[in-house]
């Protein structure tokens, strides 16, 4: 009796960490990202990769809310200002779960050029929100936030975000390599995909 | 109407006006007292008409004790810009608001009493317009200190 429950036990974990894969998958290659740009970077890096000439529709994020309940990727383009924090924290509360956050842009992640002597400017939001992954630079380059983007989706895959795993205590720092250009990256996307 | 032209006519207006500086815009220092009616002749006055105030902030000369305020003015007539340039005490920052004569300057006035602590009087609704109602003190004067500031 009590080797029966168990086995069935087992069957429902298997069956459960399966779906989970499934999910994973589904969910790292349709990422809806919510548009909240606050300063320069969501001008020089969101929007222009947005935009025809570098297409962020190549990576199967395509889709930009404007309301945070249809979105599941939190990209914070710019300085997050004492004001701005409690509206930020209220749009990710609203966000439905699962939900992942890129950050990008030094001011940030960690105040930027006003870290020193500013009287509003949040020195990092990891104090505000949990986040998934950093994207540095002072704007990145479109490049760097599909880079980005790449990174989310293998830990998405491999199960390892903060709120979900132990494994990772602190956000992956994915800087954009020197000689990978944005060819490299859509390769290796296809690779990922034709992986699964 | 050349430039020398326009600084003989604002002379003539008003004696009291003292031009400071003439490149590359025309800077005009008035004491406190004739303010007011220095700003009202810039706006009423046919041949200048500064029906545009496009900007107004102050200057915190910690030194000097003194702030210093700036209203830029524009005539969208004749497209002449100007600078006037008012000095008041540190200790007692009071002026007298513009908001009669361009009633842009609400906003701009309550921006700079956000900042800088400048209470104009006369003023309509001088609240504070970017930081919280619950803000101690003006941050963009020389000496504002904060918990919150990090010092290198």
């Amino acid at each position: 009796m009590e080797i029966k429950q168990k086995t069935t036990v087992l069957k429902d974990l298997m069956f459960m960490t399966k779906i989970d894969n499934i999910l994973n998958w589904a969910r790292s290659n349709s990422l809806w990202p919510l548009a909240f740009g606050t300063s320069c970077c969501a001008i020089e890096m969101l929007m222009s990769s947005v935009s025809s000439h570098h297409d962020i529709s190549r990576f199967g994020s395509e889709v930009i809310r404007t309301s945070p309940r249809q979105a599941d990727l939190l990209i914070v383009a710019g300085t997050i200002v004492k004001k701005m924090a409690p509206r930020m924290q209220l749009l990710f509360e609203q966000m439905a779960e699962p939900k992942y956050v890129i950050v990008t842009g030094s001011c940030a992640i960690s105040g930027g050029p006003f870290t020193y002597h500013s009287y509003t400017t949040l020195r990092g939001i990891e104090k505000i929100i949990p986040v998934d992954v950093y994207v540095p630079g002072c704007p990145p380059r479109p490049e760097a936030l599909f880079w980005g983007i790449l990174t989310l989706q293998k830990m998405i895959k491999q199960n390892s975000l903060i709120k979900w795993s132990k494994k990772n205590k602190k956000p992956i720092f994915s800087a954009l390599p020197v000689d990978i250009n944005i060819n490299d990256i859509n390769k290796e996307m296809r690779q990922l995909l034709e992986n699964d | 109407m050349n430039k020398l032209e326009l600084i003989k006519k604002i002379n003539k207006l008003f004696s009291e006006a003292l031009i400071i500086e003439k490149n590359p815009i025309i800077k005009i220092k008035i004491s406190k007292t004739k303010f007011i009616s220095f700003m009202n002749i810039l706006k009423t006055n046919k041949d200048l008409s500064f029906d545009m105030l496009y900007d107004h902030t102050a200057i915190d000369w910690i030194y000097k004790n003194e702030f210093e305020l700036i209203y830029n003015l524009y005539s969208t007539t004749y497209g002449y810009h100007i600078i006037v340039s008012v000095n008041i005490s540190r200790s007692d920052p009071r002026i007298i608001t513009v908001s009669n004569i361009w009633s842009i300057s609400e906003w701009q006035e309550r921006e700079t009493y956000d900042l800088f602590g400048i209470l104009y009087e006369d003023h309509k609704d001088l609240r504070r317009l970017f930081l919280n109602d619950d803000w101690n003190g003006y941050p963009l004067r020389k000496d504002y200190k904060d918990n919150f500031m990090l010092e290198r």
